[in-house]
């Protein structure tokens, strides 16, 4: 396998500019001819969908909801960030680029992120043209509110709902579409496999949820904007039916997964309140603008929050990061968090009191409950839904979570993956945000790739593959539904002892407690090997009930939470190949005297991309060097 | 606390369904509705009988893939809050709980307490969007947008797309739901343009899906996760009346 980038040459600022100019096209005539699958329907899945239908492809998209609009992009709270300037506060597309190449630690592409950059700017233009109801301040004008990373205020928002209302833009224009006839879609459908005839990416094998049939779909191009893969881990900010299916099966068929270790802590979420727990909640980051994070200065102090007085508070972060305060990025607050609480000053009278506090006192004093209100109403109410305490009385308690997952199949830049015909877009690739994802900066990217990337690239690659006779006939589809069949009823047929989810939640434990916020080399080996005996027990005595020829819901997430055990061992094989801690990769061995990641630029300034090599073997592991010719690689500092 | 349930079993779309009772023993107060469901439906894998089916995603309130009746009520008794979100300390040891699907001829069940929505997409599809295609956009601050307008259209775009409003409704109609999105695009200025085509795109939309016609009753928005008003249904009524007035004159004019 060779790695080949396609980063174009020249000055940053021109550089998409010219590719797209360099691009083939396909006359609009011609169009039609072409056949697009587009696997999700999340941001980066509905808006390619949506712009390629209104090109005049023929395009066919999957989710495996009832409906496109429930794709987990939806639960995106905080914002969207944008290079507009509009606040005059300083910001610029190259600032955006900047904060993004530091944020990410120096394990992103540059030429990518500043097309994202650029980007940015046409994103919000084309969400207010459709109608997505963005805050506005009086006079009329766009409102923007700062996040984690940034000293600029350039994220923009629809309370605290911004996922739910571009996602419910990108949905509306794909449903438009589908009115047109050119977009055709396929709710309650799960992809189950890749087919790949003569090295090039042909169509997929799907599994209808409601009638368990196995189908074949052919086409010219497949794009995969399936998400990320967080739910490896059980307990996640992920929706439960998040998973890494999708693009699991196109790394066996050939696509390089890159920077697996690569995940995001986030560190303001609801602390676990139980072991029957399904899934953690997160408070948007966008509540650290106001809320004050502190805990007791005496370890174990069991008082409550308003028992303990001022002088007897540490708020650590100001404390630490003077200049950033509560908006460190991300993988500094989590981590901050953990130490504090390993030290056994965590918040709350529990016996592990993993939690800290957020505190709303001050900012409520300051600028009126009403302020508050208007600005984090909906998520004080979902914490006291699911706390059962009122956020505008006692300080929330929160602590980290999984959220995301830099980590995905590797692209070029015309997110292409090393399957011709393959591109994938949105948390699915392994993106732009290097070893750490900055706020509000998820959504940018997958409209981005939807919206302003894949449209150019996907046309310039068809442009160089003719349109052919290709059905599903073909014995390579054949061939694909029997291993996919074969799968189900293998997992029906176990009859074993233990439920899924038992096996789910053994696996979340052991990936969260060894590659997680953070991670040595004997951990990652020991993960390892118990990551490869649960799987073993998992094919021996798995208790998998119903058939497959209805809706079943244990049969879908069996499937899902098979593909975890091999993505998870790969996750701790990438985590221990990197000798080096960066962004939301931390590793033990590797920090500096006073507990910062520290990173190897020397050895480890690459995008580790890793080869399947079949059952039983190990991945082969290829370096993308990257280069940094614009912002040079320091340690990060926010102090 | 312990609870006993009454839960509607259906194999599928043509099979009858029927009321079967389960125990929910050793319920911690502080699970959410649906995590009390997954402990039930683990406890019926293991002794070999088959969990109960329900919709569920994001489990934060926001996708709208959950939703079944309670005891009568549409996600449950709590107001404002999904059944993902509803936790067991609303409820008290001993409490009896029947939960259906929801009920309506445009919603048919798929199985125990999934239906099938597909009807709000095509509702969607029949006009509620704004044509803008992609890279048409002009600046975003060139549209002055008063905060009053944008808020009120925020508030009908918050729809979640559940379809409790059309389980609660005694005539099964779409009618808060459509005029949500009705209301969300026609309160903005990027939504003149097709205004009435979409009312009228949309309100013949929901009439072809057999959902009932609305008569002011007012439960939809006692039942609304989102707290969505019917306000937006006495808008969509009025977008409705003059599209058709105007389409009428239209269609006179050009002699059809």
């Amino acid at each position: 396998m060779k790695l080949d980038s396609r980063i174009p040459q020249g000055p940053i600022e021109t550089a998409w500019d010219n590719s797209r100019f360099e691009m083939k096209l396909v006359n609009p005539a011609n169009k039609r001819k072409f056949t697009v699958i587009v696997v999700g329907s999340g941001l980066a899945g509905a808006s390619a969908a949506a712009s390629l239908g209104e090109m005049g492809y023929n395009v066919k998209c999957f989710c495996f909801q009832d409906s496109p609009r429930r794709a987990h992009s939806i639960a995106a709270q905080g914002g969207i960030n944008a290079a507009k300037n509009y606040q005059n506060d300083g910001d610029s597309i190259y600032r955006l680029f900047y904060d993004t190449v530091k944020g990410g630690d120096f394990r992103a592409r540059e030429y990518n992120v500043y097309r994202l950059a650029q980007n940015s700017v046409k994103i919000i233009d084309q969400c207010v043209a459709q109608g997505v109801p963005f805050a506005r301040e009086y006079g009329g004008l766009l409102a923007n509110r700062s996040f984690g990373g940034a000293q600029v205020s350039r994220t923009f928002y629809a309370r605290g709902q911004t996922g739910q209302q571009l996602l419910i833009g990108a949905y509306q224009a794909l449903e438009a579409q589908v009115a047109t006839g050119r977009v055709t879609m396929y709710p309650r459908t799960e992809m189950l496999d890749l087919v790949v005839i003569d090295g090039k990416a042909r169509g997929i094998i799907t599994r209808n949820l409601v009638t368990g049939q196995i189908e074949s779909h052919v086409a010219d191009a497949v794009v995969l904007g399936t998400g990320g893969y967080g739910n490896v881990f059980y307990l996640s900010t992920n929706a439960k039916g998040s998973n890494c299916t999708a693009i699991w099966r196109a790394y066996k068929h050939g696509a390089a997964f890159g920077n697996p270790c690569f995940t995001q802590i986030h560190p303001t979420c609801i602390p676990v309140s139980g072991d029957y727990q399904s899934k953690l909640t997160l408070m948007s980051e966008s509540l650290r603008n106001d809320g004050r994070i502190w805990v007791p200065k005496k370890v174990g102090d069991k008082r409550s929050p308003s028992q303990i007085p001022e002088d007897e508070r540490d708020y650590y972060l100001e404390r630490r990061y003077p200049s950033f305060g509560n908006l460190v990025p991300r993988d500094v607050a989590s981590r901050a968090a953990k130490a504090v609480c390993d030290e056994g000053r965590g918040a709350g009278s529990g016996e592990t009191a993993l939690g800290v506090y957020l505190d709303f006192a001050e900012s409520i004093k300051r600028l009126g409950r009403s302020t508050i209100e208007e600005r984090y109403g909906n998520l004080f109410e979902m914490y006291e839904r699911i706390a059962g305490e009122d956020p505008y009385k006692v300080p929330m308690r929160i602590y980290p979570a999984i959220h995301y997952t830099m980590g995905g199949l590797w692209v070029d830049y015309q997110l292409m993956s090393t399957i011709p015909g393959l591109f994938v877009a949105g948390e699915a690739n392994f993106s732009d945000h290097g070893a750490n994802r900055l706020g509000a900066s998820a959504l940018m990217q997958g409209l981005s790739d939807g919206y302003f990337v894949l449209p150019y690239t996907l046309g310039n690659y068809l442009a160089a593959n003719k349109p052919d006779s290709l059905k599903t006939n073909a014995p390579e589809f054949a061939a694909a539904m029997d291993a996919v069949k074969d799968r189900s009823k293998q997992l029906l047929s176990i009859k074993g002892k233990r439920t899924v989810s038992s096996f789910h939640r053994e696996l979340g434990k052991i990936i969260w407690d060894n590659c997680g916020m953070a991670r040595n080399a004997e951990g990652l080996r020991g993960a390892i090997s118990e990551v490869r005996a649960l799987r073993e027990e998992f094919w021996k005595d798995v208790n998998v009930p119903g058939s497959e020829g209805e809706l079943n819901q244990q049969l879908e997430n069996a499937g899902r939470v098979a593909d975890f055990f091999e993505l998870g061992e790969l996750m701790c094989l990438d985590a221990l190949e990197r000798n080096e801690s960066c962004g939301g990769h931390f590793r033990e061995e590797y920090q500096t005297p006073d507990g910062e990641a520290m990173r190897d630029d020397e050895n480890y300034q690459y995008v580790a991309a890793w080869e399947y090599k079949g059952e039983g073997n190990a991945p082969e592991l290829h370096k993308e060097h990257l280069e940094f010719a614009y912002v040079h690689p320091a340690q990060r500092s926010y102090k | 606390m312990n609870l006993t349930l009454h839960v509607w079993r259906q194999k599928n779309t043509g099979s009858a369904g029927r009321m079967e009772r389960y125990d929910a023993t050793d319920v911690n107060p502080d699970m959410s509705f649906l995590e009390m469901l997954d402990v039930v439906n683990e406890g019926l894998i293991s002794s070999g009988k088959e969990p109960i089916a329900f919709e569920h995603d994001c489990r934060e309130g926001i996708c709208g893939s959950c939703g079944f009746v309670i005891n009568g009520i549409p996600h449950g008794p709590h107001k404002g809050t999904t059944v993902c979100q509803l936790h067991m300390r609303h409820f008290k040891d001993g409490d009896e709980l029947f939960l259906e699907p929801w009920r309506a001829k445009a919603f048919p069940v798929v199985k125990d307490l999934v239906v099938d929505r597909g009807a709000f997409d095509r509702i969607i599809a029949s006009g509620g969007y704004i044509t803008a295609r992609t890279g048409s956009a002009q600046d975003g601050n060139n549209i002055q947008i008063p905060k009053g307008a944008a808020d009120s259209a925020m508030d009908a775009a918050a729809c979640i797309g559940c379809g409790a409003c059309v389980a609660a409704c005694p005539n099964a109609a779409a009618a808060l739901f459509t005029g949500a999105k009705i209301s969300h695009l026609g309160l903005l200025p990027q939504g003149q343009a097709e205004r009435d085509r979409r009312a009228l795109g949309m309100v013949a939309q929901v009439n072809a899906e057999m959902f009932g016609t609305c008569t002011n009753v007012g439960e939809c928005e006692a039942v609304c996760p989102k707290g969505i008003s019917i306000e937006v249904i006495a808008r969509m009524n009025a977008d409705y009346l003059r599209a058709s007035w105007k389409d009428r004159g239209a269609r006179k004019e050009s002699g059809e």
